[in-house]
């Protein structure tokens, strides 16, 4: 049965007439690019003619003009209401680009200077032997060391940040959960050098000699609060419904956590790991009291010196020559790149994981 | 399959605060009962006492008799995952693993309570959800994520998952609230033909769901705000709406309450 395009027989109809319009004067589309336009047009202008050295001068009267030019143009051409929504937008324009760029400034600097020295020798090489003020040598060592005293570090506190963040959100109540919570919380504002004074202290207490695994415990302490706060966060998002969902079904409560709640959760806390791994693959001071550095290749964390990524910068950057400078910022870039790949893994697996919506 | 429930002295407790007050009530097998009330007098958490899920809830306390035929469920030895087990609940909004695709979803309750057979599983699958109803629209698409089902196939799809442990009394925590009224038309039939293999016990705020659907009606009620609520009267559905034998029950169904 097939029907005839059903029409309302009002469609169509003349319009009532009345006095008030629902449709205003208003600033075509292109107004607002337009402006910030003419506004670092401008910037550019003045800057010139005062003869201001530094460009941030410029940009920053770049700025402030379009925020002031985008709110004059507005209020004369539409109303006020307009006016302050635009004057909000530009504002939140303004902030934005002034976040993004030290960020691009950084990124760019750190690619520039960090290629002349980066080659697939810098990455399979040590500094066995090379001077430090001549060029040649490599990184191999830091990164095999930062890859070995993260691992082990994030080996020990996914597991423990993990299963306490569970603990918070599954079981916890009354006083121990609230100490619990109270010690993650000053735990996440440990400065790395006393972390990295504690794990020393105990090793010279407990007679044991620096390693790599000494490191890693100090960049445990550092990483487990930041794991226990996003997992937290992530396993009190999973709605209730689906922890009674599956206890309705007879399901033990352990078996729902591991099977419902923290595979639903899974997307959030990769994500919250990576920050973590983040925040501990840039960590110097415990690794210069704990690991001690090296320039040689040490591939047992469980023995001996070693070095790691922002070690080796900063080592690097204390020889104070034209080729250190250079093997400084090839390193940086390593550390990096290092660091956007695991994220990019973490958004891999965060994607998979994902509940899924779709059809 | 399809047991009797004895309730007798049974009242629940949030914290301190007392829900509702000495229910004595006897649930038949292989019939539905619907149980009807004004919103916050205790009807859902009543029915959460029936398979152990008030003490889910932080705080949730219960005291009185509830008897599975002749087993206490609140006995000291009983083990709440088994009481679930037996028991099993469909809840007021469509709660699909989202991690879960179709399939998996069904299987749930069997493949989270120990390792089964692929096979077993397949029947399994096929048989509950063609005893939910949802077989013919979702064959095809096993392998899809629940959550992108409609609400209506959502809903069946949490039924099909709940008949799929094979429990002995199903618990409906206001099934049709969110659904339109062809997947309504579509649950009630399905429990029509679920009552002749399961106990049903049904919460709802739909007077003449509770009229269609079931064969005896509890009523509750609370005296005022803050009070627990207690059960007002039981009986067969049809003298529940013709001739009730309580007036606050006659004020309630006529629309004349509150």
């Amino acid at each position: 049965m097939s029907h005839a395009p059903v029409r309302d027989v009002r469609a169509g109809a003349p319009a009532p007439r009345r006095g008030n319009t629902l449709s205003r004067r208003g600033l075509p589309r292109w107004a607002q690019p337009a402006l910030a336009l003419v506004s670092v047009a401008l910037g550019c202008g003045i800057g010139l003619a005062a003869g201001w050295e530094s460009r941030v001068q410029w940009g920053l009267v770049a700025a402030l003009l379009f925020v002031a030019v985008s709110y004059t143009t507005t209020s004369i051409v539409e109303n006020r209401r307009q006016a302050r929504d635009r004057l909000a937008t530009s504002v939140v324009w303004v902030c934005f680009v002034l976040a993004v760029l030290p960020l691009l400034s950084l990124i760019w600097v750190t690619v520039s200077r960090g290629m002349k020295a980066l080659d697939g020798y810098f990455l399979t090489h040590s500094m066995a032997g090379v001077p430090g003020f001549e060029t040649g040598g490599g990184v191999y060592h830091a990164l095999v060391g930062t890859l070995e005293q993260v691992g082990l570090a994030t080996l020990i506190s996914v597991p423990v940040g993990l299963l306490t963040a569970v603990y918070l959100v599954e079981y916890g109540k009354g006083n121990l959960a609230r100490a619990v919570t109270f010690f993650v919380d000053v735990m996440t504002g440990i400065p790395s050098i006393v972390a990295g004074l504690f794990i020393l202290s105990i090793m010279l207490m407990a007679g044991w000699s620096p390693s790599g695994f000494m490191g890693s415990l100090a960049l445990t302490i550092l990483m487990i609060p930041v794991v226990v706060r996003s997992t937290e966060e992530m396993l009190k998002l999973v709605p209730n419904e689906l922890r009674e969902a599956s206890l309705a079904l007879g399901v033990p409560k352990w078996r729902t956590i591991t099977k419902v709640v923290i595979p639903t959760a899974v997307g959030g806390i990769s994500t919250g790991v990576m920050l973590a791994v983040a925040r501990i693959a840039g960590e110097t001071a415990p690794i210069m009291l704990l690991v001690f550095g090296s320039q040689l290749i040490n591939a047992n964390p469980f023995e001996g010196a070693q070095s790691s990524l922002p070690f080796y910068i900063w080592e690097q950057y204390r020889v104070g020559s034209e080729a250190s400078y250079d093997r400084a910022w090839a390193a940086a870039l390593v550390l990096i790149a290092f660091v956007m790949i695991l994220n990019l893994v973490a958004r891999g697996i965060a994607r998979w994981k994902a509940p899924k919506t779709g059809r | 399959m399809a047991k009797r429930i004895d309730i007798s002295g049974l009242s629940a407790f949030y914290g301190s605060h007392k829900a509702i007050e000495d229910i004595s009530m006897t649930v038949e097998p292989r019939s539905v009962t619907a149980f009807i009330g004004p919103s916050g007098c205790g009807k859902s958490t009543f029915l959460r006492t029936l398979n152990r899920m008030h003490e889910v809830t932080p705080g949730g306390r219960v005291e009185g008799k509830v008897m599975l035929d002749d087993e206490n469920l609140y006995a000291r030895e009983v083990d709440p995952v088994a009481v679930r087990r037996t028991v099993g609940m469909v809840f007021q909004r469509p709660n699909p693993f989202p991690t879960m695709s179709i399939f998996d979803n069904v299987a749930a309750g069997l493949r989270l309570n120990g390792s089964y057979k692929k096979t077993e599983l397949n029947a399994v699958v096929e048989r509950s959800l063609r005893g939910a109803n949802l077989w013919n629209e979702v064959k095809d698409r096993l392998n899809k994520p629940g959550s992108g089902l409609s609400g209506g196939q959502q809903q069946r799809l949490c039924i099909a998952r709940a008949i799929a442990v094979e429990p002995d009394v199903l618990l409906m925590d206001e099934p049709c609230s969110a659904l339109d009224p062809i997947s309504t038309l579509a649950i009630e039939d399905l429990i029509g033909e679920l009552k002749e293999r399961f106990t049903i016990v049904i919460v709802t705020h739909n007077m003449q769901q509770a009229a269609r659907v079931s064969d005896r009606t509890a009523f509750f009620n609370l005296s005022a705000v803050g009070q627990p609520g207690r059960l007002i009267e039981i009986d067969e559905t049809e003298r529940i709406f013709s001739n009730p034998s309580v007036q606050a029950t006659e004020d309630y169904i006529s629309g004349r309450f509150g």
